[in-house]
């Protein structure tokens, strides 16, 4: 039965990673704009959240809720005032701004909230556990996790394809200069896109915080799986995104069961090799 | 009485490079304008300038009594003036539908452009409407360009160069259907590079030369001497 908990535990590790990249993915998808600094607004999604519930005393969903809200907002801002002024044909502007942004929010959080490691509190959900087989049982909050990622990625699916927002997305992403001729702004588009990357990312603080303790430092560690995810699935592809947050988090679950030391490693290599074998990934995009 | 769209002594940049020199033009409703001239002569850039892809001075150009030279094309597509874009550009990863509607992004200027009256005008498109734009042919290709401008229920509709590799047969098709557009009042304005084929079709023309007009006229008045002097200069 061991083998099984490992590939369930894989799995579920899969939709934290998923649920990281998919903020990633989606503005990487319109903007073609990699954004450095998103394991850090990660973080600080989570730090807000910490805050909401302790020194506010809201609700978990209460406090998700609102910092939702604060995250598109801060997003929809950080691309009119910041972003909006490097994206261009050159990709090295945006690339040093978001580095930049990267090192500001780690420093501003060091600042405020200190070195300590932190913890978003659930209460008695954080351990309650369901049996799924004889024998085998999963923890609650890992399975939700990854069932949120499922949703988050079908909600965005949904937003994608069946909404004219989606379609403004997905032509601007195509040719921005002819989706101006039809009437749509380029630029609010865009700003859209990174508010609703930034509120994705929200999700994925909470389901991470809840897991794991944070500290300031660890956003460019959980950025680089959230890279592997996106490349692993294919650039574009937000189910793409999904499976590749799924094999990196199998690849390091069985790696951990081999020698514990090899987790990080086994992540690594899964996704070295997927490179070998698909250059463009599981699942690309139609796009060159 | 002002004409639905008029343009003043417009002078076009792109950077340093002065593309258009004092241009003046007229569009009544439901007229057809061509444009023509050779390779450089200005005529995509003067397209260009009144979509809004090129900013101007504001009263360079007015539509339907607005100033709109320094609109953006964004905004320019919601004042009622559409561009059927040299070479198509549709939207590769949407579906025929999907770029349709993407047309109808600009607001909700209402009639009589939608889904149904592009379809009942362009049939093919409708049982192709799940499709790659992909794999269309290039004259259903450019159906779906000039029915995602349509989308926009434009009062004038910029065509730049539609009939460029296209078979002669299609070309006519896609001329009658200009007609039609033309029949619902709607100002049209062809850029051509096929002389002929764009005086067949229109009520008047202007030649461009260097971005200056050279000639302008109907093409019943002015006879093939002078017009092939304009065009090339000599």
């Amino acid at each position: 039965m061991s083998g099984l908990d490992t590939l369930i535990e894989g799995v579920l590790l899969g939709g934290v990673y998923a649920l990281f990249a998919l903020g990633l993915s989606l503005i990487f998808g319109i903007m073609r704009l990699v954004n450095l600094a998103h394991g850090d607004l990660i973080l600080l999604a989570a730090y807000l959240v910490l805050s909401a519930t302790t020194a506010l005393g809201v609700s978990l969903v209460a406090s998700t809720l609102l910092v939702v809200v604060v995250m598109f907002v801060l997003g929809f801002l950080l691309q009119r005032l910041v972003l909006e002024r490097v994206i261009g044909d050159d990709i090295l502007p945006p690339l040093l701004v978001t580095f930049g942004l990267s090192i500001v929010i780690q420093n501003g959080l060091l600042l405020t909230y200190g070195a300590d490691s932190r913890r978003i509190q659930a209460g008695a959900f954080e351990s309650m556990s369901i049996a799924i087989a004889p024998g085998v049982s999963v923890g609650l909050a890992p399975l939700l996790a990854l069932l949120t990622a499922i949703v988050a990625v079908a909600l965005m699916q949904l937003i994608f394809y069946q909404t004219s927002l989606g379609r403004a997305f997905r032509a601007t992403a195509d040719n921005p200069q002819i989706a101006q001729l039809m009437g749509i702004d380029e630029r609010s588009v865009y700003a859209i896109a990174v508010g609703l990357s930034l509120a994705v990312s929200v999700v994925a603080a909470i389901t991470f915080g809840i897991r794991a303790n944070f500290d300031p430092s660890i956003g460019p560690a959980r950025l680089l799986y959230a890279f592997e995810a996106v490349i692993i699935g294919g650039m574009g592809s937000l189910w793409g995104t999904l499976a590749g947050g799924i094999v990196l988090g199998l690849a390091q679950a069985i790696g951990a069961r081999i020698n514990p030391e090899w987790q990080i490693l086994a992540g690594h290599l899964a996704f070295l090799a997927v490179l070998m074998v698909r250059p463009r990934g599981l699942f690309p995009s139609g796009r060159p | 009485m002002t004409a639905l769209l008029s343009v003043s002594a417009l002078d076009a940049f792109y950077g340093d490079f002065q593309a258009l020199f004092g241009i003046d033009f007229e569009l009544e409703q439901g007229e057809a304008v061509a444009v023509i001239g050779a390779n450089g002569a200005g005529k995509s850039t003067f397209l260009k300038s009144l979509a809004g892809l090129v900013r101007n001075r504001p009263d360079a150009i007015r539509l339907a009594g607005r100033d709109i030279g320094d609109s953006g094309a964004a905004k320019v597509v919601r004042l009622g003036l559409a561009l059927v874009p040299e070479g198509r550009q549709l939207f590769r990863s949407l579906s025929v539908e999907e770029n349709l509607l993407v047309g109808a992004y600009g607001g909700d200027r209402r009639s009589p452009w939608d889904l149904q009256s592009v379809y009942r005008m362009f049939p093919v498109l409708q049982e192709r409407r799940r499709s790659s734009v992909t794999v269309l042919s290039g004259g259903q290709q450019q159906m779906v360009a000039i029915g995602r401008a349509l989308m926009s229920n434009p009062s004038v509709l910029l065509c730049d160069e539609i009939s460029l590799g296209l078979a002669p047969i299609i070309v006519e098709d896609i001329y009658r259907m200009l007609q039609q557009i033309r029949d619902n009042g709607t100002g049209i304005i062809v850029v051509e590079q096929d002389i002929a084929r764009a005086l067949r079709s229109t009520d008047r023309f202007y030649c461009l030369q260097e971005g200056r007009v050279t000639l302008a006229g109907t093409p019943a008045d002015v006879d093939q001497q002078a017009i092939r002097s304009a065009y090339f200069g000599m």
